[in-house]
């Protein structure tokens, strides 16, 4: 049962633009597949080898960019933005990895944060590249329904989900836990920590480049506060990892899930719409005290206080 | 360089230390309690702006001049400070988690919340504090009638700035020469030997976060008259904080202090030379180049 | 023939002050070389130069005739010189045996192999029966042993290990013991730091006297015991 689960919960997704569904469940829904990829690319690099990172609107706004810059410049349709981000972030990554991995713990965090910014300023003073804060808008749409947007988005999350569980039981993935785990102890076990590192920071940068360059497809729009923010983008995919499970593989299907109805229902709600960033913040306290592993994380955790209740 | 060049540059560099000075206020809060918590403050700036909003809140309801109102927006603040690292901080320093960054990430959620309430309370709209004396200046030729060169201060500018030097004369005085402030600081040297010698840690981690808050609580009064105010103005704030202790040297206030000063001179030439917009880009640019040649800050390099 | 590992005046200072002095002596093939001395007297800070954490601030360290001073530590460990830390470090939210797994990956080519060593490494520092357990949870005795499993997976020549008879009790002491003395047996070469005498009399081949950083004496366990200059720092700090 356990084998054949994440098949039949995909299979199930697939064909929900089948039933008819109205335009805007189907876009809540894309948009929480998107959350759900960047959500597990963060983890990649954040939960499994332990590299917080408080700047990966570096990364989804220069994959948006690519696919916006190619669409607006050169002409061509914004869709080959997607393989082209794919070497333009892994080059930007591995540049940002040579400056930030060399700090450790919180100086990392706050180092990919002071990238973040620094893009978002860079990309607001370069008009001639990126049009600044006019922003970019593509003006051919491919498809005015959005059931293919859905189709290529959940390709991508399948594909980063299987590409997650495979690094993760590999080399690859006991290297980076160890790296979590110890730095010191796995660099004296012959593990060449800086280099892991770039990979774990390369592999978790593009694929969250490929989120951005399909935003750019998906939204039409795009601007340096949007793709390079840092609390509805940086932010907030901290918190999706956080609430559903660090180091987890579902953690960040179940956060974005969380994240995305959450916001929706708070903007849904005229009353509480200003007040969406104060839900969130408590939230994310909230988790932080009493399930720091996140929901899936702290599974455990959370049948024994369930459990408690009923013998009560 | 015609006089006129020269005129700009001095000016330049004098609205830099003015700056620098209150951005060494804020910052010895940070280095505080990064010195004695060992955490990272990100809603240092949202404090800031707590302080920043309390002041104007005074000036708009009771007329209290800003600089009146650091005597109650610090108090306020100190209350606040210790309120949350007694229910929020603390409790998450014990908890056992696989990233040891979740206290930063909880300043964070601090942070948003801050930030969001305040944007509910007062909008998000910008807001300015008309103090009669905000566009007051002295001027050289006022003092010095032949001078060769003219340049002026703002009266708020370098109120404020007489002001963080007061205060940060004060704090001085209470680390070095009371037993409490002495205390705080064998802390943060050491939390264990601390602890042997009879010092209540926990007393002193509520206290210092009280007093790091009420510090940049009264920075928060002193650029009111300067800035504009919005919900949102925290998070620089906390950026700007957080790289002037990484450049002078993490927990050293001497540091802070300094570190203040280059930066602020810093901004003040970038605005000046190269553009407004770009101010921020050169703050991170010496923020990493610092991690990168100076990982110690320019403290490191007085010890050798 | 050229020793295994071959200090040659090694120094290291902090700021002032030197926590090694021109230390230089050999590690031959096969032996059980005992590094002892007082607290604080470098014997660590001498595994973190040999190791590569810190590179020595005067001298040289040659491994197999290789210079591997100013070698990254990851580097020196591929080179075949495997260590422990005095302070054990396991990868606590991992299990026993992917603790080993981890480090058997240096020389496995595949998932397979790198199980396959660990299972063997786990056999033989008997660890093998509790390879599930989280490795937060484990006593220290087997903490201590999950060191040396894992610096065992990186199938060294050469293996340091940094007190791992501290804090045991008789019994798990004879077993340390002899899980040693079957690493000797397949032929790994060992320099062992050790505060425990009866221990360290009984596996140790040579010894090497360490005191303020020096080196004062260096002799079979016999001729140590009986060196003028080794009682006197001993009891000069008693």
């Amino acid at each position: 049962m356990k084998k054949i689960a994440p098949t039949l919960i995909v299979a199930a997704i697939a064909v929900l633009p089948l039933l008819g569904l109205s335009t805007y469940i189907l876009h809540v829904l894309i948009l929480t597949i998107m959350w759900s990829v960047i959500g597990m690319a963060w983890n990649l690099l954040g939960g499994f080898c332990g590299q917080v990172s408080f700047g990966h609107a570096a990364f989804f706004g220069v994959g948006a960019y690519t696919s916006g810059i190619l669409y607006n410049k050169f002409g061509i349709s914004a869709w080959w933005g997607m393989p082209a981000s794919i070497g333009v972030v892994a080059v930007f990554a591995l540049f940002i990895g040579f400056i930030t991995l060399r700090l450790r713990g919180p100086f990392f965090a706050l180092g990919t944060l002071a990238v973040g910014v620094i893009l978002r300023v860079t990309a607001e003073n370069l008009p001639d590249v990126t049009e600044g804060n006019l922003g970019i808008m593509i003006r051919e749409r491919s498809w005015v329904d959005k059931t293919w947007y859905f189709y290529i988005i959940l390709t991508l999350a399948v594909l980063v989900f299987l590409l997650v569980k495979k690094v993760v039981g590999s080399r690859l993935g006991y290297y980076f836990v160890a790296i979590r785990e110890d730095q010191d102890a796995a660099e004296s076990l012959g593990i060449n920590t800086t280099y892991y590192k770039t990979i774990a920071l390369c592999l978790s940068a593009v694929i969250t480049g490929l989120a951005g360059a399909f935003y750019t497809n998906y939204m039409g729009y795009i601007d340096p506060k949007v793709v390079f923010a840092l609390h509805d983008i940086s932010i907030v995919v901290i918190m999706v990892v956080m609430v559903g499970g660090v180091a987890t593989f579902w953690g960040p299907v179940v956060g974005s899930a969380i994240m995305v109805l959450l916001a929706e229902l708070i903007r849904s709600i005229p009353m509480l719409g200003a007040a969406h960033l104060t839900f969130f913040g408590v939230l994310l306290i909230v988790i932080i005290i009493f399930l720091p592993n996140g929901i899936i994380g702290d599974i455990p955790k959370l049948k024994r206080l369930l459990g408690i209740r009923k013998n009560l | 360089m015609t006089s006129v060049q020269l005129e700009v540059l001095l000016q330049t560099i004098i609205s830099g230390i003015f700056l620098g000075g209150l951005y060494a206020l804020l910052a010895i809060g940070m280095t505080l309690i990064m010195g004695v918590m060992k955490i990272i403050n990100l809603a240092h700036g949202e404090l800031m702006m707590v302080g920043m909003y309390i002041a104007y809140a005074l000036f708009s309801f009771f007329k209290i001049d800003p600089y009146i109102a650091v005597f109650i927006a610090a108090p306020v603040l100190f209350g606040l400070g210790v309120l949350l690292q007694k229910f929020l901080i603390n409790p998450v320093m014990k908890v056992d988690s696989i990233l040891p960054e979740n206290q930063v990430i909880l300043t964070v959620g601090i942070g948003m919340v801050l930030a969001n309430l305040a944007t509910i309370f007062f909008s998000s709209d910008y807001r300015s504090t008309p103090v009669t004396y905000a566009t007051k200046a002295w001027y050289i030729s006022d003092f010095w009638k032949d001078s060769p060169l003219e340049l002026s201060i703002s009266l708020p500018w370098s109120v404020s700035f007489f002001f963080a030097i007061l205060i940060t004369a004060v704090l001085w005085f209470f680390l070095t020469k009371t037993d409490l402030g002495k205390s705080i600081r064998a802390t943060a040297q050491d939390n264990d030997a601390a602890l042997l010698m009879g010092v209540n840690v926990m007393r002193m981690r509520m206290l210092t976060f009280g007093l790091g808050s009420s510090l940049v609580g009264a920075a928060g009064c002193l650029f009111l008259p300067i800035y504009y105010l919005f919900p949102d103005i925290g998070g620089q704030f906390t950026l700007i904080a957080f790289v002037i202790t990484i450049l002078g040297g993490l927990g050293s206030t001497v540091g802070a202090i300094l570190g203040g000063l280059v930066l602020g001179v810093f901004e003040s030439l970038t605005a000046t030379y190269v553009g407004m917009g770009w101010a921020p880009v050169g703050r991170f640019i010496i923020f990493i180049a610092v991690l990168i040649f100076i990982p110690g800050g320019i403290v490191s390099l007085f010890k050798k | 023939m050229t020793p295994l590992l071959e200090l040659k005046g090694i120094s290291r200072f902090f700021g002032g002050l030197a926590a090694l002095t021109d230390v230089s002596f050999e590690v031959r093939k096969d032996e059980i070389l005992g590094l002892i001395g007082p607290n604080g007297a470098g014997k660590t800070t001498l595994f973190n130069v040999v190791n590569g954490f810190y590179a020595p601030s005067r001298g040289e360290v040659f491994f197999k005739g290789e210079r591997i001073s100013g070698l990254k530590p990851h580097q020196v460990c591929a080179r075949g010189l495997a260590r422990t830390f005095q302070v054990v470090k396991p990868l606590q939210r991992m299990s026993v045996l992917d603790n080993v797994i981890a480090s058997a990956f240096l020389r496995a080519k595949s998932k397979a192999q790198a199980v396959q060593i660990a299972g063997e490494v786990l056999h033989l520092t008997g660890l093998y029966d509790d390879r599930e357990v989280i490795s937060k949870g484990l006593p220290l005795g087997k903490r201590k042993r999950l060191e040396i499993a894992r610096a065992l997976a990186t199938k060294p020549e050469l293996i340091l290990l940094d007190e791992s008879f501290a804090g045991l009790n008789p019994t798990e002491q004879n077993e340390s013991i002899d899980i040693i003395r079957k690493i000797k047996e397949i032929g790994i070469t060992i320099m062992i730091i050790e505060h425990n005498m009866k221990v360290i009399m009984s596996i140790s081949d040579r010894i090497i006297v360490l005191n303020y950083g020096q080196k004062i004496a260096e002799g079979s366990p016999e001729e140590t015991r009986n060196n003028p200059l080794v009682i006197e720092a001993y009891l000069g700090e008693a």
